[in-house]
Order: structure tokens, then C-alpha cells, then sequence
């Protein structure tokens, strides 16, 4: 992969961020000052106002892009394709979602102050045992990491030290969300069946329909990719991070050189599973809703779409093809509904034939060359990521 | 009860009477009459016995006689002769019971009613149901057999015996033995009761089931309705032992279900385990060509339906190898414009697939609409066998299990006897030498893509009997084909039929104890847990091919 720390040493850390992450963090800070103020202090016939909507609706951008992070992480640089990404997300949105169900108390329809609706509806008399301590922010926070990170562990766990990779391990992620679909559509699992969890009042005391509060969710969700970008490009710089990368190009090598190769797996995964379960858990207050439909397979094969198109192993591209895809989603769907899924499916080809590189990938590439042309400085050469694994293979 | 005594030595002798006889029915005319006359005419013991013996006949004749007297409407005219009366305006038509002719109308006051009570009613009632016993027809005597077991009488036990030792149908035969024992249930004879309780082990209808359990349940005073203990312990016993039985018919139900769902299974995988198993070719949109299958058939029952309806039967003979031409030219399309770029990166396949097969669907919905299809059944296929023990097997769900059968034997031939398939094994095993020995590489990889394609689009063919035609028809079986092909072992056809009907085998057992949806959880699970023990699968390769 292009520019990795090529010491081990100390390394500052905003050394230890390419070009377009640098950008990327500039763009999240300045959203997340600007938009709410923007938002907030001006009037809605200002030229530069953003209306709330577009704040909710950009928010949930970010958090797709988090998650399109989390899946690079994984499968960028360390080879894992996930096809149950998704699943964590969900995980992470229901941790939260269970969190605002307890803070309605008794303002729902039935004004139970303990059971949350579809529980009354249920003729359920009290509440199951794993829904205790979600009425505490700070427990629920802990859950939201805490539940993908385990589900991520104990399975990562097994496949790992099985040896199970590639496509197999792809079928078996691809089998898990389906399972946790079916598990969560199930009313007796208590998570609101096929409705899920939704008509939140308040996070924190906050009014979810002000318009500050969708500000400050817009923050936070601008500040965790900020984050979660840092996490995981620190990991990818370390030492720790050339080793992942030599795992994804040649695995049996890197074990055969000592490595234990599972653990480092493992790492990543679980890491990815948690900033995943983050992106679940800002999604859904943004959203209002969460349910079994995040665990659909085809939703989490579509975010491998996002990475892709934004360029596998960058971590801002991936960032950047959640914002793309997902715009281009809600331009279509509205403009052109029947049209969008021939585009989603064209972009899958297009991209995986065309662009193998995404396009950010794509566009260094000719940045690069321009500078060869002409003559001026311009990073080493690398081999492309395609030619490294041919060559590992 | 010497009454009850009575009617049995007389109806004895009367049966005596009918077994002396060489031929039965018509050739006893004088018999008959006699019967008619002793009905009609004789004391009250006379009578039942003579009702008695007149069912034991099986004279088709009788019935009407018994029907008469049981509904009042026997009678004997000034001349003594017995005639049926029927309703008329004018009076009473009457008619002959011997010949079945008509005599003339009268005035009601002409003729004498026959005096029937109402316990002779019954008893020519119930005569009437066993009468049949006798009849040439196993559907009729099949029914006789069925009232003497609701009715219970005492009375037709002869007769019902009489009629199994020449019974030859086994179904009736089943049916009399049963009306039998729930006779014998009812006898004072202790003996005889606990023979009855033990033949009826032999049967798992809910009826007898009641009867049994009615016997060994304790009343509130303590006493049973049986006051024999060992028949007690017996009927206990008998009804443990249809329990058991009831259960093992239940179990046989769930696996012939589970077989059905495997057949399916298998179908909707076998192709996938062509174009992943053997190429390594992960294809997303491998679901899509069932669906194209599946849209075949129903193209072509539409074109049947308009320009041939005679042949709409057979449509699906039609559908066949149009839906494996179709899917097949759709794959090698695929393998041509898509794959061959991606050989060796099966990641990006599997990308590329999945939006070849979210367009495949939008194209559908564009071209047919988003609602399902309607595709007939065959009359051929429509129906189901059912078995005693209530395992219900419909015929369209047999009919695919043997076709899912005959497609894999099929792909085996062609794979182990066809130029093309050694080619195909060639390639799959060593692409490099095969290539240096002049196989054609990319025709066979298109051809057999082409192979694994045109497979699922008759899957399709197949799933439009048992299941909706929506654009979204084969992404119901992606998942499970993937895990049927992984369970199975990958580039293994044998584990992959294997896989199938342990999937489908598992899930219909899970099912019932666990709940539908529970139960595929469990499996999915077991499933995952089972690729982290093996990761290759049920049946791995094994050698150099492992890591190739």
C-alpha cells in the first residue's frame, strides 16, 4: 500500500496522515463548526442556510462513511471481506435504539413507565433481563462497543484460529447477519420484531426533533469519523499495521515468519466491528429508527460497494464513497426510482472492472503520472495493490 | 341380557341359513322372501332376527326392505304379501321388495302397516350400514365397515366376521378388523376385550385413540370405565404403542418434508456448486438464473396458453430446455462480458455479480412488473398421497424430488462420460498443463459456467411449481445454496447432495421444536460452527487441488 510509515520509529502523529486524510479531517472539523452554525445562526432565507433536514440527512452520510471506514479497515488492509458489516452496525444502532426506547418512559402510547410499547402490545408484564441498565447512557454507550466488539471477538475467534478465509469466511459473515436478521424479526426476542425500535423522544434530556440537538448529533457524527479515521490510520502506520498488510498480501508467509497471524485478525476485526457498532449507534438517533432490515446481507454487501468505489485500502476513499454512493442513492431514488438499482448494479461492475482502485486510487494514479511526464518530484513508484497480490499468490 | 342372547343364536341361524347357501344374492330368492316375510310378519325376536339376517344377505335388495321398515314404510297387504309403500297423492304407491316393481297406488287404509318399536328400527338401521359388507364393491363395503365401527352394534359381528374371511381388499380388511375390535370392546367377556384392546394397536386413528384412553382413564369415584386390570394395563399399553407409532409417522413426516426441502436445496445449489465448486467462481447472480428459469416457464405456459391450450399440461416439458437455454446463454454472456476478466480475484467476482444481479432483477421488475407470476400446475402433478397416520405428500413436491435427482444423475454423467466434462475436470485441475495439452481454456470456463447456469435456470423451472415467481425468487436461495455448496465441501458434487438433504433433513426436524425461523437460526449457526471445525466442508478435496 502506498505511503506507510517507512520507520518504526516515533512518528508525530499528523505525520502519519496522508494528503487526503489531512483533508478529510480539515472537512469534519470545519462541518462540524460550521453546519450547525450555519443551521443555528442563521436565517432560513440566508443564502448559506442549511435547513435541518439536510443536516440530519448529511449526518447520516457521516455515519455511513464511518462504517465504510470500519470496512476498509478490515478488508483494505487486512484482506477480511466482510459481507456482515452490517450486523454490527445494526448491533451498535440497537444498543442505542434500546437506550432512547427507556428514556420515552411513560410518554408512549400505553404509558408504561418501564415497558416500552410493543412490549404493552405484547401483554408482556415485565422487562427481559438484557434489557436492564439500557436505562443509563453510559451503559448503553458501553453496549454499543461492547455487543459488535463481542460478537465480532467470538466469532473472529473461531474462524480465525480455524483458518477459515477468503470466500468461505465472506459466505460465513454473509450467514451470521442472516441469522441475526431472522433472530431479530423474531417479537419473542424482544426487540420489536419486524417494527424494530423507534418513536424516540430525547437523548440525554435533549428533544430529538430540535434542531440543535440534529446539529449536535451531526457534530458528533462529523467528530467520531474524524476519529475513527485517526484510530485506523494509526493502527494502519504502526508496526502492527505492516503486519496486517503482510497478512493480507501473503498470509501463510507471515505466518510462517512467526506471526500469529489469528491474533492480529482478530484485532482488526474486533477494532472494525466496535467503530462499525459506532456508526450503528449515531445512526440511529439521526434516523429514528432501527430495524431488523439493517441486518439484510444485501445492505452489508452494498457498503463493500461504497469501499470499492471510493478505493479499497485509503481509508478516506472509503470515507468518501459512503458520502458519494449514498448521495447518488437519495439523488436517484427520488429523481429516478426505477432507475437507481440498474445504476447500484452497473457501479458494482464498473467499479470492479474499470476503477480497481476506486476513485481516489484511480486519481492519484493520474496525479502521478502527470508528475512523471513532467518531469517534477513526485512520491516512489509503488505496485499497485492488484499487482502485490498476483505477485503474492 | 337374554335378549341380547336370543338375537344372537337366531341371527347364528339365520347366518347358518345364508353360509349353507352355495351362491349368495339373487340365486335365494325363496330364502329371501322368507326373510322378508318373518321381517314383516313375525314376533318381535323373529323380526330382528330376520333384519339381522336379511343384511347378512348382501342382497342389494335388502336395503330397501330395511330402509322401509326402519322409516316405517313396510307393509302387508290384505293378500299378506309384504310391499313398500312410498308416499303418493293418491294414497300409497307400492312396490314389490322381491322384483323391485312397481304393484299400483292404493288407498293407505288398504294395506297394514308393519309395527316396528323403535329398538327394531335401530337394529334395521344399523342392518342397513353392515349389509354392504357383502357388496362386490370394496368402496362400498369399505364404507360398511366404517358405520359398524361408529355404530358399534353387537349384532353385525357375525357378519362382520363372515365378511373378513373373504375380505381379500387390504384396506377394508384394516377397516372391518377395526370395527371388529371396537365390537369385541364392548363384550362382557374379558377375554375377548383384551384381544379387541390389543388388535387395535394395529391402528392409529384419533377415534380409537379416545377409546382406549376413555378406558384407562380413572373417573372421579375411582373406579375405571374397564374393570379388568390386565386389559387395563393392555389398553394402556396399546395406547403407548400407537403413540410410539404416531410419533415414528411424525418423524417420517418431518424427514420426507426435510427431503423435499433438500430436493429443493439441492437444485437451487447444484449449479452454484458447478460454477463455485469448480471454477472458484463466486456467483452472486447465480439465484437471478433461477429466476430467469422460473420466468421461462412462465413465458412459455403463457404462449402455450394462447396458441396450443390443449398442450398447457405439458408446458413444462416445453419449459425445460427452453429455461436451461436461456439461463445457459445468459451465463455464458456473463462468463464472457463479466468473469473472465476477474478469474483469480474472487472477491471482485463476487462484487461484480451481485450488481450484474441487482440489474438482472430491476430488468425483470421493468419488464413483467414487481408482482408475482402466475404459473399453473399440471393436472399431472396437482393431488397428494396421504397416509393413515395423517403424512400428507403432495405430488408436485415427489415429482421434484425425482426430478432433482435425475438432474444431478445427469450432471454426473455429463461431467464423468462427455469430452466436454473430462475437459472441464482437466481445466479445474490443472489449468496451465490442460492448456499446454490444447484444451481450449476460456471456451471450456464459458461452457462450463454456461453448464452451471443453464442448472439453475431448470431449478427455476422446477421452484415455479412450489414457489411465487417474483423477480425476487432467487435471491430466497442464495444464501442457502452458498452454505449448501460450503457444508457440502466446495468442487464436490456428491458433498453437495449430501449437503442439501442434511440441510434440509435438519431444518424440518429442528422445525417443530424450535419454531420455523428459530430452527433455520439453529441451522445457520450449526453451519458456522461446522465450516470453523471443517473448514472445507462435509467432504474435502484432498491433495495439491486444496490449495489451487
Amino acid at each position: 500500500m502506498a505511503r506507510i510509515a517507512t520507520s518504526t520509529g516515533y512518528v508525530p502523529l499528523l505525520m502519519r496522515i496522508d494528503g487526503g486524510g489531512r483533508v478529510l479531517l480539515g472537512l469534519m472539523l470545519a462541518a462540524a463548526v460550521a453546519v450547525p452554525a450555519l443551521n443555528l445562526l442563521t436565517p432560513a432565507n440566508f443564502a448559506l442556510h442549511v435547513p435541518t433536514y439536510l443536516v440530519s440527512l448529511w449526518g447520516k452520510y457521516l455515519c455511513y462513511a464511518l462504517l465504510a471506514v470500519s470496512v476498509d479497515l478490515v478488508w483494505g488492509y487486512c484482506g477480511i471481506l466482510s459481507l456482515g458489516h452490517g450486523a454490527f452496525f445494526a448491533l451498535g444502532g440497537y444498543a442505542m435504539g434500546m437506550h432512547l426506547m427507556r428514556e420515552i418512559g411513560d410518554r408512549g402510547v400505553y404509558g408504561n413507565p418501564v415497558l416500552p410499547d410493543f412490549m404493552v402490545f405484547l401483554n408482556w408484564d415485565t422487562l427481559p433481563w438484557y434489557w436492564h441498565g439500557f436505562d443509563s447512557f453510559a451503559f448503553a454507550a458501553l453496549m454499543v462497543l461492547l455487543v459488535p466488539g463481542t460478537l465480532a471477538f467470538v466469532f473472529g475467534w473461531f474462524a480465525f484460529r480455524s483458518r477459515v478465509s477468503g470466500v468461505y469466511l465472506s459466505i460465513i459473515t454473509q450467514a451470521m447477519t442472516y441469522a441475526l436478521m431472522l433472530a431479530f424479526l423474531r417479537n419473542d426476542m424482544g426487540f420489536g420484531g419486524n417494527n424494530g425500535l423507534t418513536d424516540f423522544k430525547d437523548v440525554l434530556g435533549f428533544d430529538l426533533q430540535a434542531d440543535s440537538t440534529r446539529c449536535a448529533l451531526f457534530a458528533c457524527s462529523a467528530v467520531a469519523l474524524g476519529l475513527g479515521y485517526i484510530v485506523c490510520r494509526l493502527m494502519v502506520t504502526s508496526k502492527f499495521g505492516r503486519v496486517i498488510m503482510a497478512v493480507r498480501d501473503a498470509e501463510s508467509r507471515t505466518r510462517f515468519l512467526g506471526y500469529r497471524v489469528e491474533y492480529y485478525k482478530l484485532v482488526v476485526w474486533v477494532v472494525s466491528a466496535m467503530l462499525a457498532g459506532i456508526a450503528g449507534a449515531l445512526y440511529v438517533p439521526q434516523v429514528g429508527i432501527i430495524n431488523p432490515g439493517e441486518f439484510v446481507p444485501a445492505n452489508s454487501i452494498e457498503i463493500i460497494v461504497w469501499v470499492a468505489v471510493g478505493g479499497r485500502g485509503t481509508l478516506y476513499g472509503a470515507a468518501l464513497g459512503g458520502v458519494l454512493v449514498n448521495y447518488a442513492k437519495t439523488y436517484f431514488t427520488g429523481a429516478a426510482p426505477e432507475i437507481w438499482l440498474y445504476l447500484l448494479g452497473g457501479l458494482f461492475i464498473a467499479v470492479t472492472l474499470l476503477l480497481p482502485k476506486g476513485v481516489v486510487g484511480t486519481t492519484s494514479d493520474l496525479w502521478q503520472r502527470r508528475h512523471e511526464i513532467f518531469g517534477r518530484r513526485g512520491s516512489p513508484p509503488v505496485a499497485s495493490q492488484g499487482e502485490q497480490r498476483e505477485a503474492a499468490e | 341380557m337374554p335378549i341380547a342372547v336370543i338375537r344372537c343364536l337366531l341371527a347364528s341361524f339365520a347366518l347358518l341359513v345364508v353360509l349353507a347357501a352355495p351362491q349368495r344374492g339373487v340365486a335365494q330368492d325363496a330364502d329371501f322372501a322368507a326373510l322378508v316375510d318373518t321381517a314383516a310378519k313375525g314376533e318381535f325376536a323373529e323380526q330382528s332376527a330376520a333384519i339381522s339376517a336379511l343384511a347378512a344377505t348382501g342382497d342389494p335388495r335388502a336395503q330397501a326392505v330395511l330402509e322401509a321398515l326402519a322409516e316405517r314404510g313396510l307393509y302387508v297387504t290384505a293378500e299378506g304379501q309384504v310391499v313398500i309403500g312410498e308416499d303418493h297423492p293418491d294414497g300409497l304407491r307400492l312396490i314389490d321388495p322381491l322384483t323391485g316393481e312397481e304393484i299400483g297406488i292404493v288407498g293407505s287404509r288398504d294395506v297394514e302397516r308393519v309395527r316396528a318399536n323403535n329398538s327394531l328400527r335401530r337394529a334395521a338401521r344399523s342392518a342397513i350400514g353392515t349389509l354392504t359388507l357383502m357388496s362386490p364393491d370394496p368402496a362400498v363395503r369399505l364404507n360398511a365397515a366404517q358405520t359398524v365401527f361408529s355404530s358399534q352394534d353387537a349384532g353385525a359381528l357375525e357378519m362382520l366376521e363372515q365378511a373378513l374371511e373373504q375380505e381379500e381388499d387390504d384396506d377394508v380388511r384394516g377397516a372391518m378388523q377395526k370395527a371388529r375390535a371396537a365390537i369385541l370392546l364392548g363384550s362382557d367377556d374379558p377375554a375377548l376385550r383384551l384381544e379387541a384392546v390389543e388388535a387395535l394397536r394395529e391402528f392409529t386413528d384419533p377415534d380409537i385413540r379416545s377409546m382406549l384412553a376413555a378406558l384407562v382413564v380413572q373417573r372421579q369415584d375411582g373406579t375405571y370405565a374397564e374393570t379388568d386390570e390386565t386389559v387395563r394395563a393392555a389398553a394402556a399399553e396399546s395406547l403407548e404403542a400407537i403413540e410410539r407409532k404416531l410419533a415414528a409417522w411424525r418423524i417420517a413426516g418431518y424427514v420426507y418434508q426435510g427431503i423435499s426441502l433438500g430436493s429443493v436445496l439441492l437444485l437451487a445449489a447444484i449449479g452454484l456448486a458447478i460454477t463455485f465448486g469448480v471454477m472458484g467462481v463466486i456467483n452472486m447472480a447465480h439465484g437471478e438464473m433461477v429466476m430467469i428459469g422460473a420466468y421461462t416457464t412462465f413465458v412459455i405456459q403463457e404462449v402455450i396458453r394462447n396458441h396450443a391450450p390443449e398442450l398447457l399440461d405439458w408446458s413444462l416439458f416445453v419449459a425445460i430446455p427452453a429455461a436451461f437455454v436461456v439461463a445457459g446463454l445468459a451465463g455464458i454472456a456473463i462468463e464472457r462480458g463479466i468473469i473472465r476478466f476477474l478469474y483469480g480475484r474472487p472477491l471482485e467476482t463476487l462484487l461484480a455479480t451481485w450488481g450484474l444481479s441487482l440489474i438482472l432483477r430491476q430488468l425483470v421488475r421493468t419488464l413483467f412488473g414487481t408482482t408475482n407470476q402466475e404459473v399453473g400446475t399440471p393436472s399431472w402433478m396437482q393431488g397428494a398421497i396421504e397416509t393413515t397416520a395423517g403424512v400428507t405428500m403432495t405430488y408436485n413436491r415427489l415429482y421434484i424430488i425425482l426430478f432433482c435427482l435425475l438432474v444431478f444423475a445427469g450432471l454426473m454423467v455429463a461431467l464423468r462420460r462427455t469430452a466436454l466434462g473430462l475437459q472441464m475436470r482437466a481445466v479445474t485441475q490443472n489449468r496451465q498443463m490442460a492448456r499446454a495439452m490444447g484444451i481450449r481454456t476460456g471456451r471450456v470456463d464459458a461452457l462450463t459456467f454456461g453448464l452451471g447456469s443453464g442448472i439453475a435456470g431448470i431449478a427455476g423451472v422446477a421452484l415455479s411449481q412450489i414457489d411465487n415467481v417474483s423477480p425476487n425468487l432467487g435471491q430466497g436461495y442464495i444464501i442457502d445454496s452458498f452454505l449448501v455448496v460450503v457444508f457440502g465441501g466446495v468442487g464436490n458434487l456428491w458433498g453437495t447432495l449430501a449437503g442439501a438433504f442434511s440441510l434440509g433433513v435438519a431444518n424440518k426436524l429442528l422445525e417443530p421444536y424450535a419454531g420455523a425461523v428459530l430452527g433455520k437460526i439453529l441451522v445457520l449457526v450449526a453451519i458456522i460452527l461446522f465450516i470453523q471445525k471443517r473448514p472445507r466442508g462435509l467432504f474435502a478435496l484432498r491433495g495439491r487441488a486444496v490449495e489451487a
